[in-house]
Order: C-alpha cells, then structure tokens, then sequence
C-alpha cells in the first residue's frame, strides 16, 4: 500500500511541476499543460474517438504480436532441435537481425498497401525475430541430461518436446514475449504514422500536424494506456501458463 | 539363469583439461538375468560410470559392455536410470511426473491414474500429489524419482544411490519394496551404494571395488535366500558375518585414500 503512495506522490509531483512551469518557463504551444491534455483526453474518450482508434491499433498490435510470436516460437523450436538447420541459417538470421525493421516499412508499403494487412504483417516481422531468438536460446538451454533421462524411457521427439522441451522453453518464450510488446506497439504505430488513416499513431499524427500539443499528448497517453493493457495480458497468460513458477517464487531461499 | 549384462575388460577415462583420467579399468562383471547386484567402493572409482555405459551414455575406452548378448553403443532403452540427482520436471507434480514415462508408454488414462496412486503410497508420499518438485525436500524428491521408475517399469534398473537422503526408516522400508518387487517380476538391478550394510541386504551379490582406476577386487556372493525378511536381518548371523567381511576387505581401500 506504501508503494502505491510514493508511486501517486511521484505523479502527483511531476504533474504539479509541469502545470506549474508550462506557460511560465515553458511556451504551453511546444509542452501544453497536463490540464488540458486532461481535458483533450476527455473529449476524445467521450465522443468516442480516441477508442475507436485505441481499437485499430489494437487489432493490429495483438494480430502482429500473436502471428509474430508463433512464428517465431516454432522457428526457434525447429532450429533449435536441429543443429543442422540452425548452423546453416545462422549467418541469414544475423544478417535480418541486424536490419533495423524499421527500414523495411517502405517495402512492406509497396507489398501490402497502406491498409490493416500491412500493419500487422509489419508488426509480426518484429515480434517474430524477438520471440524466435528467445526461444531458439530456450530451447538450446534445456537440460540436456533431462533429455536423456527421458529418451532412456523410450521418449520420442514428439514426447520430448510436449513433456521436456516446449515447458523448459516457456521462461524464455515469455521473456521474448514480454520484451516485444513494446515492439509490437512500435510496429502498428510506425506504421500509422507512416502510411495510416487510423489507429493513435495516425491520431497523433494527425493532431502534430496541426500543431495541437495537447492533441498529441493525449493521444500518447492512449498508446501507454495500451502499453499497459497488453503487458498486464502477457503477465497474465505466463502466470496461467507456468503455475509451478508461483510455488518456486513462494519458496524461500535455502542454501 | 542367463547372464543378460556383462562387462567385458571394460576401461574408461576422461580428458579433463589437459589431464588423462583413468576411471576404471579391466572390469569384468556378469550380472545374470534376476539378479541384484550391488556395487560398493570408495568414492570416485567409477561405480557410476559403470551404470552409464551399461545405459549406453557412453562408450568404454577399452572392451566392451553386453547388455542381452549383444555390445552396447546408443541408448540403451531396456534400462531404467535412477541418477544421483533426480532429474525430475520442475513444471510437473509428483504425480504427473510419475505418471510421465506411462504416458510415453501409451497407457490409458484410468490405468495412470490407478499405477501413480499406488505408487505415491508405496513410496511414502500419500498428501504430496499437487506438490511441486519446488516444494518437496531432498529424500521427497528422490522417492518422487524412485516412484517414476517404478512407473517406467524397465528391465533392468540402474540406481545410483538412490535411498542416500532418506531416514532409516523409510530407507528399510523401501528396501524391503524394492526387493520383493524385483524378486516378483525378476528385474536385474545393479545398485551402486556406499551403504556397506544396504549392500549385503539388497545384493544377491556384491562387487567391491578397488580406489582409481577403478577395478572389481572381489566379488562376494550374498549368502542370505532370495526371501529374506530384511526388518530382521540385523539379527542374522550370516548378515552380520557378511557385513563384517566386507568392512575387512574395504578396509585397505579406505585406507589407501586416507578416509578412514
């Protein structure tokens, strides 16, 4: 609860000195005020706008991230069962990895037009590097003595990966999935900003274009508003997926 | 009987940084088929090393191990391996772990359920079903993993000190169980233990090993019938006089490493 209070005074604290310095130290036209981003965010949520919009980015983040991420789990999975096909794509892997995606968007553009299939496409392709290389180091770090004591029991891949492999992998698919939520937003809101008629990129775009600061604070208060949302979901999922990881972080340190 | 394990001028050493390690070498070793084999000897002679390559984890440096008959080389998948840590799935419960090698085997849902209720009693852990390995202690654990390979239901069983954690008790008492089973369903086991007195208990013989490089000094055949009541065995003349023959023999080993 104590947390909770010095967590409010913070807010409460940078908010006050922004109100305050705003108009007086600092032109309200370049840092607005957070009344009346308050009062922007208020009118936008009522007359329905700003969710509607909330609702497109979110379609696109979610579909992005659910394709992305299943892509890239069974990559990392197949490569990192075979060691074959994981040495002869690893220089192609590194070499996609380094490309900053961001640089792809005009191609995905002239590919997929400026609609809601490219935005997701766009968004997956990031997640899906993310998830792949948290999982392809998941699966490459399952105990490999585990492994063996289960093929002595006559275990064959299938059984491997369902009883062994895909549950020790969990840990890292999630920390690639929690990592790329951020991602995933960046993906839909790059790709609003750059070729949208909706969504809050497009909303904040938008609002920067006609130079209305509150416009776009509020609109950014809406995107952490789903930041939030999505990272609250992911958490969820991890917790409903792995229940003995609660039991193993009740359990007290003992040497 | 039919020898179904045999080890033949069997060596085996290691690389480690550098440095040439011999683990055991000319062991030669036949376990008939029903038969309990234990193995005693001071730490580091590579009684272990015996049950890995008799599961086929690794090849021998020098001879070979039969397993029915025919050399070892890959897993050997007629074997059971009880390990000396318990290499148990931490995201599975005690039950769903023991029933995990039924399910690979493809047994039927009910028939699961059945075999891992009794074996969670057998073992001891009646209550701990839901139980996370996370949240069971050492000897928990290690019946959790003693239960599962039961479960498995192997051939052979290869068990490498498998009741070190437990309390006397629930160590007799598992004793007792093991052997009846193995004498029931003519399982061959070979138990690698530093418990002099488990080993004459359980074996229907003992192999002493010599300090590294390890090597079979003696074999000695437990002179005790296949059923015999372990609870009272401590007042068996012939146990007591087996258990003090093995202390004299193990004696010079010890001393050899300065362990005494």
């Amino acid at each position: 609860m104590k947390i909770w209070a010095l967590r409010a005074l913070v807010v409460v604290v940078l908010l006050g000195v922004w109100e305050a310095a705003s108009g007086r130290l600092i032109s309200v036209f370049f840092l607005s005020r957070p009344s009346l981003i308050a009062a922007k965010f208020w009118s936008i949520l009522v007359d329905g706008t700003l969710l509607s919009h909330m609702a497109i980015t979110t379609g696109e983040a979610l579909s992005g991230f659910v394709i992305g991420g299943a892509a890239g789990a069974v990559l990392g999975l197949a490569l990192g069962r075979s060691r074959l096909l994981a040495e002869t794509l690893d220089p192609f892997i590194v070499m996609f990895y380094s490309l900053p995606k961001v640089a792809l968007a005009p191609m995905f553009i002239l590919w997929f037009g400026v609609g809601f299939q490219m935005r997701v496409l766009f968004t997956a392709i990031i997640v899906l590097f993310l998830v792949f290389l948290s999982t392809y180091t998941g699966v490459r770090n399952v105990s490999r003595e585990l492994v063996t004591v289960f093929q002595l029991m006559g275990a064959n891949e299938r059984h491997l990966l369902r009883m062994v492999i895909l549950p020790s992998a969990f840990t890292w698919i999630f920390a690639g999935l929690r990592l790329s939520v951020p991602y995933a937003l960046i993906g839909a809101i790059v790709a609003e900003i750059l070729a949208g008629n909706a969504g809050l990129g497009y909303l904040v775009e938008h609002a920067a274009a006609q130079f209305d600061t509150a416009g776009v604070f509020a609109a950014l208060a809406g995107v952490m508003l789903l930041a939030l949302t999505l990272n609250y979901g992911v958490r969820r999922l991890e917790r409903w997926m792995m229940p003995w990881r609660e039991a193993e972080d009740q359990k007290e340190i003992a040497v | 009987m039919t020898a179904l394990i045999a080890f033949r001028d069997v060596g085996k050493s290691f690389e480690t940084s550098g440095q040439h390690i011999d683990v055991v070498r000319n062991v030669n070793l036949v376990v008939q088929r029903g038969e309990i084999v234990t193995l005693v000897g001071p730490s580091g002679c590579g009684k272990s090393t015996l049950l890995n390559m008799t599961a086929g984890l690794f090849a021998p440096s020098a001879g070979w191990v039969e397993y029915s008959g025919v050399a070892v080389s890959g897993l050997n998948r007629r074997v059971g391996y009880m390990t000396q840590s318990d290499h148990l799935l931490p995201w599975r419960n005690v039950a769903d772990n023991i029933a995990a090698p039924m399910q690979i085997a493809g047994a039927s849902k009910p028939e699961i359920a059945r075999r891992t209720e009794e074996l969670i009693e057998l073992v001891g852990l009646a209550g701990f079903a839901r139980a996370y390995p996370s949240q069971l202690s050492g000897g928990m654990k290690k019946r959790t993993a003693l239960a599962r390979l039961l479960a498995a239901d192997p051939e052979t069983l290869l068990m490498d000190e498998p009741f070190g954690a437990l309390d006397a008790q629930l160590r007799l008492h598992l004793q007792v169980e093991l052997r009846a089973l193995c004498r029931k369903f003519a399982k061959t086991v070979l138990f690698v233990t530093h418990d002099l007195d488990e080993a004459v208990a359980l074996g229907d013989r003992v192999a002493v090993f010599s300090a590294r490089p390890g090597t079979i000094v003696q074999s000695l055949t437990v002179p005790l019938p296949a059923h015999r009541d372990l609870m009272r065995l401590r007042y068996d003349p012939d146990f007591t006089r087996t258990c003090a023959a093995l202390w004299e023999m193990m004696s010079p080993a010890l001393s050899a490493k300065g362990a005494v």
